[in-house]
Protein backbone atom coordinates (compact mmCIF):
# COMPACT_ATOMS: atom_id res chain seq x y z
CA UNK A 1 0.00 0.00 0.00
CA UNK A 2 2.84 2.41 0.87
CA UNK A 3 4.48 1.57 -2.45
CA UNK A 4 1.20 2.22 -4.23
CA UNK A 5 0.76 5.60 -2.51
CA UNK A 6 4.33 6.62 -3.34
CA UNK A 7 3.83 5.79 -6.97
CA UNK A 8 0.41 7.42 -6.97
CA UNK A 9 1.73 10.68 -5.43
CA UNK A 10 4.86 10.86 -7.54
CA UNK A 11 2.67 10.45 -10.62
CA UNK A 12 0.26 13.16 -9.55
CA UNK A 13 1.37 16.59 -10.82
CA UNK A 14 -1.62 18.18 -9.08
CA UNK A 15 -0.57 17.05 -5.61
CA UNK A 16 0.00 19.74 -2.97
CA UNK A 17 1.79 17.42 -0.55
CA UNK A 18 4.47 19.31 1.36
CA UNK A 19 3.25 22.75 0.28
CA UNK A 20 2.26 25.44 2.77
CA UNK A 21 -0.53 27.69 1.50
CA UNK A 22 -1.99 30.89 2.97
CA UNK A 23 -5.68 31.48 2.15
CA UNK A 24 -7.54 34.68 3.12
CA UNK A 25 -11.29 34.94 3.48
CA UNK A 26 -11.54 31.30 4.51
CA UNK A 27 -14.58 31.65 6.77
CA UNK A 28 -17.06 30.83 4.05
CA UNK A 29 -17.86 30.33 0.39
CA UNK A 30 -15.02 30.00 -2.10
CA UNK A 31 -12.37 30.55 0.60
CA UNK A 32 -13.72 27.74 2.76
CA UNK A 33 -13.92 25.40 -0.19
CA UNK A 34 -10.38 26.20 -1.34
CA UNK A 35 -9.07 25.58 2.19
CA UNK A 36 -10.74 22.19 2.41
CA UNK A 37 -9.76 21.08 -1.11
CA UNK A 38 -6.13 22.23 -0.68
CA UNK A 39 -5.89 20.29 2.59
CA UNK A 40 -7.33 17.21 0.88
CA UNK A 41 -4.67 17.54 -1.82
CA UNK A 42 -2.01 17.40 0.89
CA UNK A 43 -1.26 21.05 1.62
CA UNK A 44 -0.71 22.51 5.06
CA UNK A 45 -3.03 25.50 5.02
CA UNK A 46 -2.97 28.74 6.96
CA UNK A 47 -6.43 30.22 6.91
CA UNK A 48 -7.59 33.71 7.85
CA UNK A 49 -11.01 35.22 8.31
CA UNK A 50 -12.84 37.87 10.28
CA UNK A 51 -15.51 35.67 11.83
CA UNK A 52 -13.92 33.43 14.50
CA UNK A 53 -16.80 30.96 14.71
CA UNK A 54 -17.09 30.39 10.97
CA UNK A 55 -13.31 30.28 10.60
CA UNK A 56 -13.19 27.52 13.24
CA UNK A 57 -15.90 25.67 11.34
CA UNK A 58 -13.68 25.74 8.25
CA UNK A 59 -10.69 24.65 10.32
CA UNK A 60 -12.66 21.67 11.65
CA UNK A 61 -13.43 20.56 8.09
CA UNK A 62 -9.75 20.40 7.01
CA UNK A 63 -8.06 17.11 6.29
CA UNK A 64 -5.36 16.16 8.80
CA UNK A 65 -2.22 18.30 8.50
CA UNK A 66 -0.14 21.06 10.07
CA UNK A 67 -2.75 23.76 9.66
CA UNK A 68 -3.05 27.16 11.32
CA UNK A 69 -5.92 29.62 11.66
CA UNK A 70 -5.75 33.36 12.31
CA UNK A 71 -8.86 35.38 13.07
CA UNK A 72 -7.79 38.79 11.79
CA UNK A 73 -9.24 41.92 10.26
CA UNK A 74 -6.89 42.44 7.34
CA UNK A 75 -8.00 46.06 6.97
CA UNK A 76 -6.27 46.71 10.29
CA UNK A 77 -2.64 47.58 9.48
CA UNK A 78 -1.35 46.25 12.82
CA UNK A 79 -3.17 42.91 12.37
CA UNK A 80 -1.69 42.64 8.89
CA UNK A 81 1.86 43.21 10.16
CA UNK A 82 1.45 40.69 12.99
CA UNK A 83 0.01 38.10 10.63
CA UNK A 84 2.86 38.39 8.12
CA UNK A 85 5.54 38.37 10.85
CA UNK A 86 4.14 35.12 12.23
CA UNK A 87 3.87 33.31 8.88
CA UNK A 88 6.18 30.43 8.00
CA UNK A 89 7.70 30.29 4.50
CA UNK A 90 4.95 29.86 1.93
CA UNK A 91 4.65 27.78 -1.23
CA UNK A 92 1.29 29.27 -2.06
CA UNK A 93 -0.85 32.30 -1.28
CA UNK A 94 -4.49 32.70 -2.31
CA UNK A 95 -5.84 36.22 -1.92
CA UNK A 96 -9.55 35.57 -1.72
CA UNK A 97 -11.14 37.93 0.85
CA UNK A 98 -13.51 40.40 -0.77
CA UNK A 99 -16.94 42.00 -0.69
CA UNK A 100 -19.66 42.66 -3.26
CA UNK A 101 -22.50 45.08 -2.54
CA UNK A 102 -24.53 45.96 -5.64
CA UNK A 103 -25.09 49.71 -5.75
CA UNK A 104 -25.71 52.03 -8.68
CA UNK A 105 -23.13 54.77 -9.21
CA UNK A 106 -25.79 57.44 -8.77
CA UNK A 107 -26.18 56.44 -5.10
CA UNK A 108 -22.56 55.52 -4.38
CA UNK A 109 -20.74 57.76 -1.91
CA UNK A 110 -17.01 58.06 -1.24
CA UNK A 111 -17.25 55.77 1.82
CA UNK A 112 -18.66 53.00 -0.41
CA UNK A 113 -15.76 53.48 -2.84
CA UNK A 114 -13.16 53.56 -0.05
CA UNK A 115 -14.51 50.45 1.69
CA UNK A 116 -14.73 48.34 -1.44
CA UNK A 117 -11.29 49.35 -2.70
CA UNK A 118 -9.80 48.81 0.74
CA UNK A 119 -11.10 45.25 1.14
CA UNK A 120 -10.97 44.09 -2.49
CA UNK A 121 -7.80 45.79 -3.70
CA UNK A 122 -5.71 47.67 -1.11
CA UNK A 123 -5.57 44.82 1.41
CA UNK A 124 -4.51 42.17 -1.16
CA UNK A 125 -1.84 44.57 -2.48
CA UNK A 126 -0.50 45.36 0.99
CA UNK A 127 -0.58 41.74 2.12
CA UNK A 128 1.32 40.67 -0.99
CA UNK A 129 3.77 43.56 -0.56
CA UNK A 130 4.51 42.57 3.05
CA UNK A 131 4.83 38.87 2.20
CA UNK A 132 7.39 39.73 -0.48
CA UNK A 133 9.24 42.30 1.63
CA UNK A 134 9.47 39.93 4.61
CA UNK A 135 10.76 37.20 2.26
CA UNK A 136 8.01 34.75 3.16
CA UNK A 137 7.86 33.05 -0.25
CA UNK A 138 9.81 29.95 -1.16
CA UNK A 139 11.29 29.74 -4.65
CA UNK A 140 8.75 28.23 -6.98
CA UNK A 141 5.83 29.57 -4.95
CA UNK A 142 2.47 30.26 -6.57
CA UNK A 143 0.29 33.30 -5.85
CA UNK A 144 -3.38 33.41 -6.83
CA UNK A 145 -5.72 36.38 -6.77
CA UNK A 146 -9.43 35.62 -6.79
CA UNK A 147 -10.69 38.28 -9.16
CA UNK A 148 -13.88 38.17 -11.26
CA UNK A 149 -15.17 38.24 -14.80
CA UNK A 150 -16.85 41.43 -13.56
CA UNK A 151 -14.44 44.21 -14.47
CA UNK A 152 -12.14 42.02 -16.56
CA UNK A 153 -14.51 40.61 -19.15
CA UNK A 154 -17.89 42.21 -18.54
CA UNK A 155 -19.87 44.06 -15.90
CA UNK A 156 -23.31 44.15 -14.32
CA UNK A 157 -25.80 46.74 -13.07
CA UNK A 158 -24.74 48.18 -9.73
CA UNK A 159 -21.17 46.94 -9.83
CA UNK A 160 -19.03 49.66 -11.40
CA UNK A 161 -16.93 50.08 -8.25
CA UNK A 162 -16.67 46.31 -7.67
CA UNK A 163 -15.58 45.92 -11.31
CA UNK A 164 -12.93 48.59 -10.83
CA UNK A 165 -11.56 46.85 -7.72
CA UNK A 166 -11.32 43.50 -9.48
CA UNK A 167 -9.72 44.76 -12.69
CA UNK A 168 -7.21 46.66 -10.52
CA UNK A 169 -6.42 43.40 -8.79
CA UNK A 170 -5.67 41.53 -12.01
CA UNK A 171 -3.52 44.44 -13.19
CA UNK A 172 -1.57 44.22 -9.95
CA UNK A 173 -1.19 40.45 -10.37
CA UNK A 174 0.35 40.90 -13.82
CA UNK A 175 2.89 43.40 -12.52
CA UNK A 176 3.85 41.15 -9.62
CA UNK A 177 4.07 38.16 -11.97
CA UNK A 178 6.73 39.97 -13.97
CA UNK A 179 8.69 41.11 -10.92
CA UNK A 180 8.72 37.72 -9.20
CA UNK A 181 9.40 35.62 -12.31
CA UNK A 182 13.21 35.75 -11.81
CA UNK A 183 12.65 33.86 -8.54
CA UNK A 184 10.46 31.34 -10.33
CA UNK A 185 7.45 32.56 -8.37
CA UNK A 186 4.24 32.45 -10.39
CA UNK A 187 1.31 34.84 -10.04
CA UNK A 188 -2.10 34.25 -11.60
CA UNK A 189 -5.69 35.41 -11.27
CA UNK A 190 -8.87 33.39 -11.30
CA UNK A 191 -11.92 35.17 -12.74
CA UNK A 192 -15.08 33.35 -11.68
CA UNK A 193 -18.59 34.11 -12.82
CA UNK A 194 -21.38 33.87 -10.27
CA UNK A 195 -20.71 31.19 -7.67
CA UNK A 196 -23.33 29.66 -5.36
CA UNK A 197 -22.32 30.94 -1.92
CA UNK A 198 -24.00 32.37 1.16
CA UNK A 199 -23.16 35.84 -0.17
CA UNK A 200 -25.89 35.24 -2.73
CA UNK A 201 -28.35 34.16 -0.05
CA UNK A 202 -27.55 37.25 2.03
CA UNK A 203 -27.43 39.65 -0.89
CA UNK A 204 -30.18 41.94 -1.97
CA UNK A 205 -31.27 39.61 -4.76
CA UNK A 206 -34.53 37.73 -5.07
CA UNK A 207 -34.82 33.97 -5.61
CA UNK A 208 -36.76 34.45 -8.87
CA UNK A 209 -34.14 36.90 -10.16
CA UNK A 210 -31.38 34.44 -9.36
CA UNK A 211 -33.19 31.68 -11.23
CA UNK A 212 -33.54 33.87 -14.32
CA UNK A 213 -29.91 34.92 -14.05
CA UNK A 214 -28.69 31.32 -13.85
CA UNK A 215 -30.28 30.65 -17.22
CA UNK A 216 -28.12 33.35 -18.81
CA UNK A 217 -25.15 31.03 -18.36
CA UNK A 218 -24.66 28.65 -21.32
CA UNK A 219 -24.15 25.80 -18.83
CA UNK A 220 -27.47 26.86 -17.20
CA UNK A 221 -26.24 27.19 -13.64
CA UNK A 222 -23.92 29.16 -11.37
CA UNK A 223 -20.58 27.69 -10.40
CA UNK A 224 -19.89 25.71 -7.27
CA UNK A 225 -17.21 26.88 -4.80
CA UNK A 226 -15.24 23.66 -5.28
CA UNK A 227 -15.03 24.33 -9.03
CA UNK A 228 -12.99 27.44 -8.25
CA UNK A 229 -11.03 25.48 -5.64
CA UNK A 230 -9.98 22.85 -8.22
CA UNK A 231 -8.63 25.62 -10.46
CA UNK A 232 -6.70 27.00 -7.50
CA UNK A 233 -5.22 23.55 -6.84
CA UNK A 234 -4.08 23.42 -10.45
CA UNK A 235 -2.41 26.84 -10.31
CA UNK A 236 -0.77 26.04 -6.96
CA UNK A 237 0.52 22.70 -8.16
CA UNK A 238 3.59 21.74 -10.14
CA UNK A 239 1.28 21.01 -13.07
CA UNK A 240 1.12 24.76 -13.70
CA UNK A 241 4.85 25.46 -13.47
CA UNK A 242 4.93 27.42 -16.75
CA UNK A 243 1.80 29.45 -16.13
CA UNK A 244 2.21 32.98 -14.82
CA UNK A 245 0.38 36.25 -15.39
CA UNK A 246 -2.76 34.52 -16.64
CA UNK A 247 -6.43 35.18 -15.86
CA UNK A 248 -8.30 31.89 -15.70
CA UNK A 249 -11.97 32.42 -16.53
CA UNK A 250 -14.37 30.01 -14.81
CA UNK A 251 -17.85 31.15 -15.77
CA UNK A 252 -19.88 28.36 -17.34
CA UNK A 253 -19.47 30.10 -20.68
CA UNK A 254 -21.07 33.39 -19.61
CA UNK A 255 -18.53 35.64 -21.33
CA UNK A 256 -18.73 33.68 -24.58
CA UNK A 257 -21.92 35.55 -25.44
CA UNK B 1 -40.78 59.82 7.31
CA UNK B 2 -42.51 62.21 4.95
CA UNK B 3 -44.39 60.97 1.89
CA UNK B 4 -43.41 64.00 -0.15
CA UNK B 5 -39.73 63.43 0.61
CA UNK B 6 -40.09 59.78 -0.37
CA UNK B 7 -41.70 60.74 -3.69
CA UNK B 8 -38.86 63.19 -4.39
CA UNK B 9 -36.21 60.59 -3.56
CA UNK B 10 -38.04 58.11 -5.79
CA UNK B 11 -38.29 60.60 -8.67
CA UNK B 12 -34.58 61.45 -8.38
CA UNK B 13 -33.72 57.97 -9.67
CA UNK B 14 -35.29 58.76 -13.07
CA UNK B 15 -33.82 60.91 -15.83
CA UNK B 16 -36.47 61.03 -18.53
CA UNK B 17 -39.75 61.00 -16.62
CA UNK B 18 -41.12 64.42 -15.66
CA UNK B 19 -41.18 64.97 -11.88
CA UNK B 20 -44.89 65.87 -12.07
CA UNK B 21 -45.70 62.29 -13.02
CA UNK B 22 -44.66 61.04 -9.57
CA UNK B 23 -47.42 60.91 -6.96
CA UNK B 24 -48.32 58.35 -4.32
CA UNK B 25 -50.78 56.85 -6.81
CA UNK B 26 -48.22 56.45 -9.60
CA UNK B 27 -47.90 52.87 -10.84
CA UNK B 28 -44.15 52.99 -11.32
CA UNK B 29 -44.04 49.66 -13.16
CA UNK B 30 -46.06 51.27 -15.94
CA UNK B 31 -43.58 54.09 -16.54
CA UNK B 32 -41.84 53.99 -19.92
CA UNK B 33 -38.50 54.50 -18.18
CA UNK B 34 -38.97 51.66 -15.66
CA UNK B 35 -36.23 49.01 -15.89
CA UNK B 36 -34.28 46.61 -13.72
CA UNK B 37 -31.63 49.33 -13.33
CA UNK B 38 -34.26 51.69 -11.87
CA UNK B 39 -35.40 48.89 -9.57
CA UNK B 40 -31.86 48.46 -8.23
CA UNK B 41 -31.50 52.23 -7.84
CA UNK B 42 -34.76 52.40 -5.87
CA UNK B 43 -33.61 49.56 -3.59
CA UNK B 44 -30.28 51.35 -3.08
CA UNK B 45 -32.07 54.64 -2.39
CA UNK B 46 -34.28 53.01 0.25
CA UNK B 47 -31.19 51.45 1.85
CA UNK B 48 -29.25 54.71 1.88
CA UNK B 49 -31.98 57.17 2.81
CA UNK B 50 -34.12 55.03 5.10
CA UNK B 51 -31.72 52.31 6.31
CA UNK B 52 -34.15 49.65 5.13
CA UNK B 53 -32.83 46.69 3.14
CA UNK B 54 -35.57 45.49 0.83
CA UNK B 55 -35.21 42.45 -1.37
CA UNK B 56 -36.59 42.54 -4.91
CA UNK B 57 -39.17 40.01 -3.75
CA UNK B 58 -40.40 42.52 -1.17
CA UNK B 59 -40.46 45.21 -3.80
CA UNK B 60 -42.57 43.05 -6.07
CA UNK B 61 -45.41 43.41 -3.57
CA UNK B 62 -45.59 47.09 -4.48
CA UNK B 63 -46.88 48.59 -7.71
CA UNK B 64 -47.54 52.16 -6.62
CA UNK B 65 -45.26 54.56 -4.79
CA UNK B 66 -47.79 54.53 -1.91
CA UNK B 67 -47.44 50.74 -1.57
CA UNK B 68 -43.66 51.00 -1.57
CA UNK B 69 -43.79 53.86 0.94
CA UNK B 70 -46.01 51.74 3.22
CA UNK B 71 -43.61 48.81 2.90
CA UNK B 72 -40.63 50.95 3.91
CA UNK B 73 -42.58 52.35 6.85
CA UNK B 74 -43.49 48.83 7.92
CA UNK B 75 -39.84 47.75 7.92
CA UNK B 76 -38.76 50.89 9.76
CA UNK B 77 -41.01 50.05 12.72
Amino acid sequence: MIWYNCIKNSMNPFSLIGKTVLITGASSGIGRSMSIVCSKMGANVIITGRNAIRLSETFALLESGLHLQYCVDLTNVDDLQVLVESLPKLDGFISNAGIANPIVLQLTDSDDVDEMFKINTIVPINLTRLIVQKKKLNKGASLIFISSINGNNCSFYGSSIYAATKSSLTGFAKGVALELAPRNIRVNSICPGMIETNILKDANIGIAELEIDRLKYPLKRYGKPEEVAYAAVYLLSDAAQWITGSNLIIDGGYTLQ
Amino acid sequence: MEAIEFINNFAAQFDETDASEFTLQTNFRGLDEWSSLNALAILNMIGKKYSVILKPEDMKKANTIQELFDLVQLYKK
